[in-house]
């Protein structure tokens, strides 16, 4: 069992920003601090293991489960550590759970800090999934602050998933890869939300292939680059069956900000509708006037519209 | 009380100077009704940016309740007081209408005031609260919700500049009644409407006319009205030759 009160206060913070974490969580649990377990708890429907090496979990969660949530964070407040862990999680028939990841790093040292987390989810038939991971960075070192996930995901008959990827503050550097493959009638929705600053870079690639007959995705992002940061957003979508797929890339640029938009369709099947959108442009002139009629100053109004953009 | 000292505002389009607003000299009393009127192209709008600061006179001066505010910007011109309705309002992606009415209050509002403000516009609050100020909206719901925004603010004084643009006859109806509302509540403070609607002419305490940039008439409703029915600058309606949105006839 995790002793909260024991873990210090930076900790305590930076699981608040990626998991809106206050206490122990209900149910399963991992937290991992500074490359080691910081407490763990399992429950009846939901069995957490560690992996012999001690890099990364094996979730299983029996089928049927329904309201439980599993909530695996993973903070870092040591300068110089870089880890990678794998962590797979296998959803069982008709359950319908909550998955919280999330890695937080504060550097306040001059060597980088890293955390590569693989992630694979195996979710069974009719099987409903909320799945939820914040990215956020903090300190006043020189040392990057360095996040590079990859995420797999199958999904059976009938299966679901949403996907929420937030990173909106103090990651130096991305690169986050994203693969599904969905069965007949699976439906998988994701929301990214990203923001960059300084020098910071961010690389999202997603390939979603749709292999079973009524299969639909639809991947949507929408991100912010400040200042002279650079982000690259790669969407791809596989037609193989007669499925449905949307996918939308929208950006504001900023500053010396520079954003490339990639989406990608690839139908192999007559019935596939895929539909790929993205755009790109700076926050219009009349929408800071209009804030600013309302007694905002024209910084305040940027802030509203970035705000409210990424909500 | 808005006072306008010889305002004159110029631009240079194709390297010709042209004055769109010359030498206008108003004054809007506190507790009072206006509405500025005219021909299109007449510099109403001009005018009306001008007071809330979005452009800058090329010359002369804007007093508001006895200060200059000629030199202040959008923002501090807001906060003493001065609200504006835009002809065609804007639109925000995930900024919600609550998110909205808040930042136009500019403090602490609870659910049950920004339902009020919806409903004095004509609007279920339950429907629009959560809705995001984006295209999803119609042009006439975006149109009341701007004007629910300048309800919120309540301020010294309120601009709307051509209100009844882009909303529907039925709707137009119901505006005349919220500025109706808006002028028995004015207890202190000024409301300024552009408009060449006869009906919104008609809830007027002062009717201003302002042809080819200058103020050409001005006076008691009961004085000028008379003189602007069957002309451009007093339209009955919503003219049939206007666009129209969802079948009706759009203003």
């Amino acid at each position: 069992m995790l002793n909260w009160k024991e873990m210090d206060e930076m900790q305590k913070r930076l699981l608040d920003e990626v998991a809106d974490l206050h206490e122990i969580p209900e149910g399963a649990y991992n937290i991992r601090a500074n490359s080691q377990s910081a407490g763990r708890a399992s429950t009846a429907h939901i069995e957490i293991i560690p992996r012999e090496d001690g890099k990364g979990l094996t979730v299983n969660i029996q089928p049927g489960t329904k309201n439980e949530s599993v909530h695996i964070p993973v903070v870092m407040t040591e300068s110089g550590l870089k880890e990678l862990v794998y962590n797979d999680f296998h959803i069982g028939e008709d359950a319908d759970v909550l998955i919280v990841a999330g890695c937080g790093i504060d550097n306040c040292g001059s060597q980088d800090s890293e955390h590569d987390g693989i992630h694979r989810f195996f979710v069974g038939k009719g099987a409903h999934v909320r799945y939820v991971e914040k990215h956020y960075g903090s300190g006043s070192g020189t040392g990057k602050r360095i996040l590079n996930p990859g995420t797999e995901v199958y999904m059976e008959e009938n299966s679901s998933m949403e996907m929420e990827m937030v990173q909106i503050k103090g990651v130096d550097d991305t690169n986050r890869t994203t693969t599904a493959e969905l069965g007949a009638g699976a439906k998988l929705i994701v929301r990214e939300r990203l923001m960059t600053h300084g020098r910071q870079n961010a690389l999202s690639t997603y390939v979603v292939r749709l292999n079973g007959d009524g299969a639909t995705a639809d991947v949507v992002s929408r991100s912010v680059a400040r200042d002279h940061s650079y982000q690259e957003f790669d969407a791809k979508l596989v037609g193989n069956a007669a499925c449905s797929g949307h996918t939308e890339c929208d950006s504001i640029i900023m500053d010396r900000g520079k954003i490339l938009a990639v989406p990608g369709l690839e139908a192999n099947h007559v019935d596939a509708a895929l539909v790929h959108e993205a755009a790109i442009g700076k926050i219009a002139g009349e929408q800071i006037i209009k804030l600013m009629t309302l007694g905002l100053t024209e910084q305040e109004a940027e802030e509203q519209i970035i705000n409210g953009f990424l909500k | 009380m808005l006072e306008l000292k010889n305002v004159s505002f110029q631009v240079n389009a194709d390297g010709q100077d042209k004055e769109i607003v010359r030498d206008v000299n108003l004054t809007v009393p506190d507790d009072k009704l206006v509405v500025i009127t005219g021909p299109n192209g007449g510099g109403k709008s001009t005018l009306a940016r001008l007071i809330a600061g979005i452009e800058k006179p090329t010359s002369g001066q804007i007093i508001l309740n006895g200060e200059d505010v000629t030199s202040l910007s959008i923002t501090e011109r807001a906060r003493k007081g001065v609200s504006f309705a835009f002809q065609q309002p804007v639109r925000f992606k995930g900024i919600q209408v609550f998110d909205l009415l808040r930042l136009a209050r500019g403090g602490k509002l609870t659910i049950a005031e920004a339902c009020e403000y919806l409903s004095a516009v004509g609007l279920c609050a339950r429907d629009y609260i959560d809705r995001e100020v984006n295209a999803s909206l119609s042009g006439g719901e975006l149109k009341r919700i701007e004007i629910a925004t300048v309800l919120a603010r309540g301020s010294a004084l309120s601009v709307f500049d051509e209100p009844e643009a882009g909303i529907d006859l039925w709707s137009f109806r119901n505006l005349i009644e919220v500025f109706r509302s808006m002028r028995q509540h004015i207890h202190g403070s000024s409301i300024l409407i552009i408009s060449h609607q006869e009906r919104i002419l008609n809830i007027a305490d002062e009717i201003v006319v302002l042809k080819e940039g200058r103020l050409t008439a001005r006076g008691a409703k009961e004085e000028i009205l008379p003189t602007l029915i069957g002309t451009e600058s007093a339209v009955l309606d919503c003219r049939r030759d206007r666009p129209t949105e969802g079948g009706n006839v759009v203003c």
